[in-house]
């Protein structure tokens, strides 16, 4: 037993173990998955002629295996280890936890196996067939009843906010997931939407976006609210303010969905609505952005030593930046410029690696020394050097994209004076060429960047007990 | 009813809801019990004897 299982009995660290380790290892698999799509687009022989190779493939397995694989494994580790740490008792049902830590694991695979094979339900973010819908759903239920049975049984009085968070996601990740879901099976592999026309875009997007909201934001926002204040070493600079920020935002971001379909079929009045709500969602982002940040009012000299705590405050950046990007992206004369280009992809990178990566990455970084029994990480340096990487690697990324972006969008809507268009599809694709590799060049950071930290996780695991001394504290 | 209707009372009973919210967050009674939430972060830090005492005493209040 390490010691601190000791000082811990009664919690579970054994489902947050497996989840935490299982974060690092998809985290590298989805973004190497990613890195190879981005050369596809510069050099296209790098789909080596096989189909299961092929962009179309292997795009929904690189979105699916980092938002749900990376980042579910990450949702799902923290979420254990904070519920059962801020209400002091052991998580509700061992047995639930490890089916779904089994059940997870198992979902993820069938997605790798499924998507290359081409099977997809094509509906962007819930590209799985229906079995694998369907595990998802029972893996999803048997984690809402072990998070909530947790806070039944706690031993605190209150309920600290991360949890109210993490509640909110796994609630209303499972509402979107069933409601988006509903097709009708033609064969083991092949189903139908249950929904037509605009109504089925229009479902598709309440769940895309929320998708985003909950999953990718809320849930992330329950890791920020206790991992930061924890590696600050100081409670969260306003708890009335974290109240607010939450109802504010989840009674906002669900109206947000239809700026994914602006100038479409959908009705003109839904897409306005769609707009005005995206933009007033800036206010909520911000009170949270500003929330995390301010927490360490009066703490700033630990960000110069500690780069776990970095990580942790430039997430908040990033998150500040793609949270005032996206309401001005739903400006519909803004997304007359933005849409279909790769703006888009730029804006959902910078919330995706910079903002739930990079709070992810800080979160496990401070729990593998606690789970494993650790006084810290095998190599502090290391982690100041995937730091720089994942940052420089995203500002990359970013800066390609909205360069490329802004290009395509304004070489689109030229036109000459007769009318006509003044290039080609194929020049403004040739325009882009460039900025592709310098994105493959951002990804290529990233992905070394994970590599070090699976290697500084493998030794800090491995670490003979003792060997690791912590750093004394400066006065 | 029509829907015009109806989407008026809902948006007005947001904003008052939403406005209860903030005077229930911002309020003195609510400073104490957000004090001690803020705190769960490091509560089970403390050696389990000393924070059972704790909790008992603050039960007894």
């Amino acid at each position: 037993m390490s010691e601190t299982s000791r000082a811990h009995p009664e919690y579970n660290y054994k489902v947050v173990r497996q989840f935490a380790v299982m974060t690092v290892i998809w985290g590298i698999v989805g973004m190497s998955v990613g890195v190879l799509i981005a050369s596809q687009l510069i050099w296209p022989e790098m789909n080596f002629n096989t189909p299961w190779l092929t962009y179309s493939r292997l795009r929904p397995l690189h979105t699916n295996a980092v938002i749900f694989a990376f980042g579910g494994c990450a949702l799902f580790a923290t979420s254990y280890y904070v519920v059962q740490r801020t209400c002091q008792v052991k998580l509700f049902s061992d047995k639930l936890a490890a089916f779904t830590f089994w059940g997870w694991q198992a979902v993820i695979v069938a997605a790798a196996i499924s998507l290359p094979l081409g099977l997809t339900s094509s509906k962007e973010y819930a590209e799985l067939e229906w079995p694998i819908d369907i595990l998802i759903t029972l893996v999803w239920v048997a984690y809402a009843i072990n998070f909530f049975g947790t806070m039944v049984i706690r031993k605190t009085s209150h309920i600290y906010v991360a949890n109210w968070f993490f509640g909110a996601f796994i609630l209303t990740v499972a509402v979107l997931h069933i409601a988006n879901s509903m097709a009708i099976p033609v064969s083991f592999t092949k189903s139908y939407s249950l929904y037509a026309g605009a109504v089925d875009a229009m479902v598709q997007w309440w769940y895309g976006h929320n998708a985003v909201g909950f999953f990718l934001t809320a849930g992330f926002l329950g890791m920020m609210y206790y991992f930061v204040p924890k590696q600050a070493g100081r409670p969260v600079y306003s708890y009335r303010l974290s109240v607010i920020h939450f109802w504010a935002l989840i009674s906002l971001y669900i109206w947000a969905g239809p700026h994914h379909l602006h100038y479409t079929a959908l009705p003109d009045w839904a897409q306005s609505v769609g707009m005005v709500m995206s933009v007033i969602l800036f206010v909520p982002s911000w009170g949270g952005m500003i929330n995390g940040i301010m927490t360490l009012s009066g703490a700033w000299h630990k960000l110069r030593t500690d780069p776990i705590l970095r990580f942790l405050i430039v997430s908040l950046s990033f998150y500040g930046m793609s949270t005032f990007e996206g309401p001005m992206m739903a400006i519909k004369t803004v997304n007359a410029l933005s849409h279909y280009t790769d703006w888009t992809v730029g804006h959902v990178h910078s919330g995706a690696l910079g903002w739930v990566a990079m709070v992810s990455i800080g979160s496990i970084y401070h729990l593998i020394p606690i789970l494993f029994g650790q006084p810290k990480m095998y190599s502090t340096k290391l982690v100041n050097v995937h730091f720089w990487l994942a940052t420089i690697g995203v500002v990359l990324y970013i800066v390609a994209m909205w360069i490329s972006g802004v290009m395509q969008g304004l070489m689109w809507r030229a036109v000459n004076t007769d009318g006509t268009l003044t290039y080609t599809f194929i020049e403004s694709i040739e325009a882009s060429k460039p900025f592709y590799f310098v994105r493959f060049l951002g990804g290529v950071f990233v992905v070394t960047g994970m590599l070090i930290m699976a290697y500084n996780c493998y030794r800090t695991i491995r670490a003979p007990k003792g060997s690791l001394q912590a750093e004394a504290q400066p006065a | 009813m029509d829907h015009v209707t109806v989407n008026i009372i809902w948006t007005l009973a947001i904003l008052v809801i939403f406005i209860a919210i903030v005077l229930w967050a911002y309020s003195k009674r609510s400073q104490k019990g957000f004090e001690e939430a803020a705190n769960l972060v490091f509560d089970d830090e403390k050696p389990k004897a000393e924070a059972n005492k704790k909790r008992e005493s603050s039960n007894n209040e």
